[in-house]
């Protein structure tokens, strides 16, 4: 099979994955030598017909792999082409694609073949061989196989900018299901012992000292859960992102709507969830990390443990608590104009900052582009007063409603094309 | 009338300067036409402003003013200039106004910001190199359309990265070039100039076709993030038609509606 084949097969097994983040790790640049830079910011360099942001080359160095999860297109019982990339591939696609500014960096996973071991060895080679044989700087983001010996995690972390391991199903008993192979006690222990290494490399770099302190992964770790592939719902799913952000410091979890592969196994549900599920999960994760809501105030907005379809969070969680608002635009603190639907953070500081000049008006918000509609009925301000009534009336929940074109786009019905 | 005519459209240290000698004499805003050699004096072009002496009496300017200040006169609103000599203006008698977001022409100037930012950021996402061989050895050069006056505050970002190779960024006002050891910056020049293929192109759009997963089209959530003005000068843009089309054709295989599962086909070109 000739490199582009590989690179088409290859590059196809990985798209489940939906992490390409290329941010939040050290600064790097290549004036005293080797190839790359990181400022901070992660870059995405193209966008793909599904909207998601190409910014890493994102590939498998093989899609055989000796397990058999029922929702992963490369399991053991499917029926696909089997490609491996060589190391000495990788790294020359790689270095060939930055060299262009086509990518970031690279985001390498891959199928378990022989033992864990010998996997996250060849993984581990693959970063090794482009940080030392070829001083790239560039981002990498390696894929963690859960049980693989530490010594081999710590290396990992020594070339890697990010790692990840999935947890892939929100429950225990889904993945004992549909993974039977992978051990939940085990990615919990591999995770735990991440985090230990990135606190421990942290709290290095901030000791000074002579000896340069240990580097480790300093983008941090992720994972991600599919949405769909189970019955889970999405309390158990926001449950479980929320006990790994805490006790794992978690840099992201990625929700990755159940997506129709090939050759689909018989417990797997026919059709995928609806786009709009992972969206307001996105949605309810922020809020979590940024806005101060906890999973219980996030999913009292919506019924019976999942969120609501066609509000996003914060507006469905407004909606039910409707006695602590209009809010006073000009009086309210912080965290509480943080949850006036329609307000973002960025507003918020920037209301702050012209409240302190003078008051802050209606019309000030409209220059900021503030949805109006969904802010007003909330808000107090000395050019507005809520309609009398309008917030207790049953008819708001409609008027606030503007589809927005991605609502509109991620439609169930739409999303099913003329299949 | 005062006419100040500065180095380049985004001279921001001469804006500067000059502000702050109109500032000392008095001279109110509508006094003062501001041009660059892009943006030029027409006939009845005025005097030169009064050099900057004595005591200045520039008003003390909020950092986070001048970092958008800076940032905001790269911007190719002819006006630019204007609109940031009239705040300062303005805030010597109202001196809260530069700490104002919501005031009419601090959202202007913001939205200008951003609008940089944004084209410096597209910048460094979609220029693409092609590699041509020279007599001194390989070169990168591109072609890039910024709509903004970005090349100079810009180039630093490809010499912090590609400062192993040696590369040309070709755009219509300006170019930067990087030879190993220094940067230096050219007159516009014509896409022409630029090489028109590359040996890895090839690859990259297998690539592009392969990480695009078809069951979930989502065409504007695409186009928000990589508007059409910019599918000209990216390679893979051209395979994007393609790729929608054949979209649902694609989800019907991995369906397994249709003989042939996806996972067996490579995506492009065969």
């Amino acid at each position: 099979m000739d490199l582009r084949a590989k690179l088409a097969l290859l590059a196809d097994a990985a798209k489940y994955d939906a992490s390409c983040a290329s941010s939040g790790t050290e600064k790097r640049d290549s004036r005293a030598g080797g190839l790359g830079s990181t400022e901070g910011m992660g870059i995405c360099h193209a966008y793909a017909p599904d909207g998601r942001c190409i910014s890493l080359l994102k590939v498998l160095l093989t899609n055989s792999c000796i397990f058999d999860c029922a929702y992963c297109i490369n399991r053991k019982s499917s029926d696909v082409w089997r490609a491996r990339f060589t190391v000495e591939e990788l790294v020359r696609l790689t270095l060939a694609f930055y060299r262009r500014n086509y990518i970031e960096g690279l985001f390498l996973s891959s199928g378990i073949i022989r033992s864990s071991d010998y996997t996250m060895e060849q993984l581990i080679r693959v970063a090794r061989t482009l940080r030392e044989a070829h001083g790239f700087l560039g981002y990498i983001h390696l894929k963690t196989i859960p049980d693989a010996a530490p010594e081999l995690l710590a290396e990992a972390g020594r070339w890697a900018d990010r790692l990840s391991i999935n947890i892939e199903l929100p429950q225990v008993r889904s993945l004992k299901e549909l993974a039977p192979e992978k051990d939940l006690a085990g990615i919990h222990g591999a995770m735990g012992s991440l985090s230990g290494h990135i606190a421990e490399a942290k709290e290095a770099a901030r000791t000074p000292s002579r000896a340069a302190p240990p580097r480790f992964a300093p983008a941090g770790q992720s994972t991600q859960m599919i949405v769909g592939a189970d019955d889970s719902d999405d309390r158990h799913i926001l449950g479980t992102s929320d006990a790994l952000y805490r006790k794992y410091g978690l840099k992201r979890v990625y929700y990755s709507g159940f997506s129709p592969i090939p050759d689909a196994s018989a417990k797997l549900p026919p059709a995928p969830p609806p786009l709009l599920r992972e969206h307001r999960l996105y949605q309810a994760d922020w809020l979590l990390r940024f806005y101060g809501f906890d999973t219980q105030e996030i999913l009292a907005g919506g019924e019976g443990g999942m969120l609501d379809l066609e509000l996003d969070p914060k507006l469905a969680w407004a909606l039910k608590h409707r006695a602590i608002f209009p809010l006073d635009l000009n009086r309210a603190p912080r965290e509480a104009l943080l949850r006036v639907p329609g307000l973002g953070a960025r507003n918020v500081d920037r209301i702050l900052a012209a409240r302190r000049q003078s008051s802050v008006r209606l019309a000030d918000l409209a220059r900021l582009r503030v949805p109006l509609r969904k802010v007003a009925p909330f808000i107090l301000a000395p050019d507005h007063r809520p309609a009398c009534g309008q917030l207790d009336s049953a008819g708001l929940r409609r008027q606030v409603l503007a589809p927005s074109a991605f609502a509109q786009a991620a439609k169930p019905r739409q999303l099913a094309l003329d299949v | 009338m005062f006419s100040v005519t500065l180095e380049s459209p985004a001279d921001f240290v001469g804006w500067r300067e000059a502000a702050r000698g109109l500032l000392t004499a008095g001279i109110p805003p509508e006094a003062v036409s501001w041009h660059s050699p892009a943006e030029p004096p027409g006939l009845f072009a005025g005097a030169p402003p009064p050099a900057a002496a004595g005591r200045s009496r520039i008003p003390a300017v909020p950092r986070d003013f001048l970092d958008i200040a800076a940032c905001a006169v790269r911007h190719s609103d002819p006006e630019r200039f204007a609109l940031l000599y009239g705040l300062l203006w303005d805030a010597r008698a109202a001196p809260g106004l530069l700490r104002t977001p919501t005031e009419p022409r601090m959202v202007r100037l913001e939205a200008m910001a951003r609008a940089v930012r944004r084209d410096a950021h597209k910048m460094h996402a979609f220029l693409r190199f092609r590699e041509i061989g020279t007599e001194a050895g390989p070169r990168s050069v591109a072609w890039y359309e910024p709509e903004h006056h970005i090349v100079e505050a810009e180039a630093g970002f490809f010499q912090r990265r590609f400062a192993a190779l040696r590369w040309s960024i070709l755009t219509p006002r300006r170019c930067a070039h990087w030879d190993g050891e220094a940067l230096h910056f050219t007159e516009g020049a014509r896409r022409g100039d630029a090489p028109a293929a590359d040996a890895a192109e090839d690859l990259w759009l297998t690539y592009f076709a392969s990480i695009f997963n078809p069951a979930r089209l989502k065409p504007a959530a695409m186009r928000a993030e990589m508007p059409k003005k910019y599918w000209k000068n990216l390679p893979e843009a051209r395979i994007i038609p393609a790729l929608m089309q054949g979209a649902s054709g694609r989800v019907r295989a991995m369906l397994g509606q249709e003989p042939g599962a996806a996972g067996r086909r490579s995506r492009y070109g065969e």
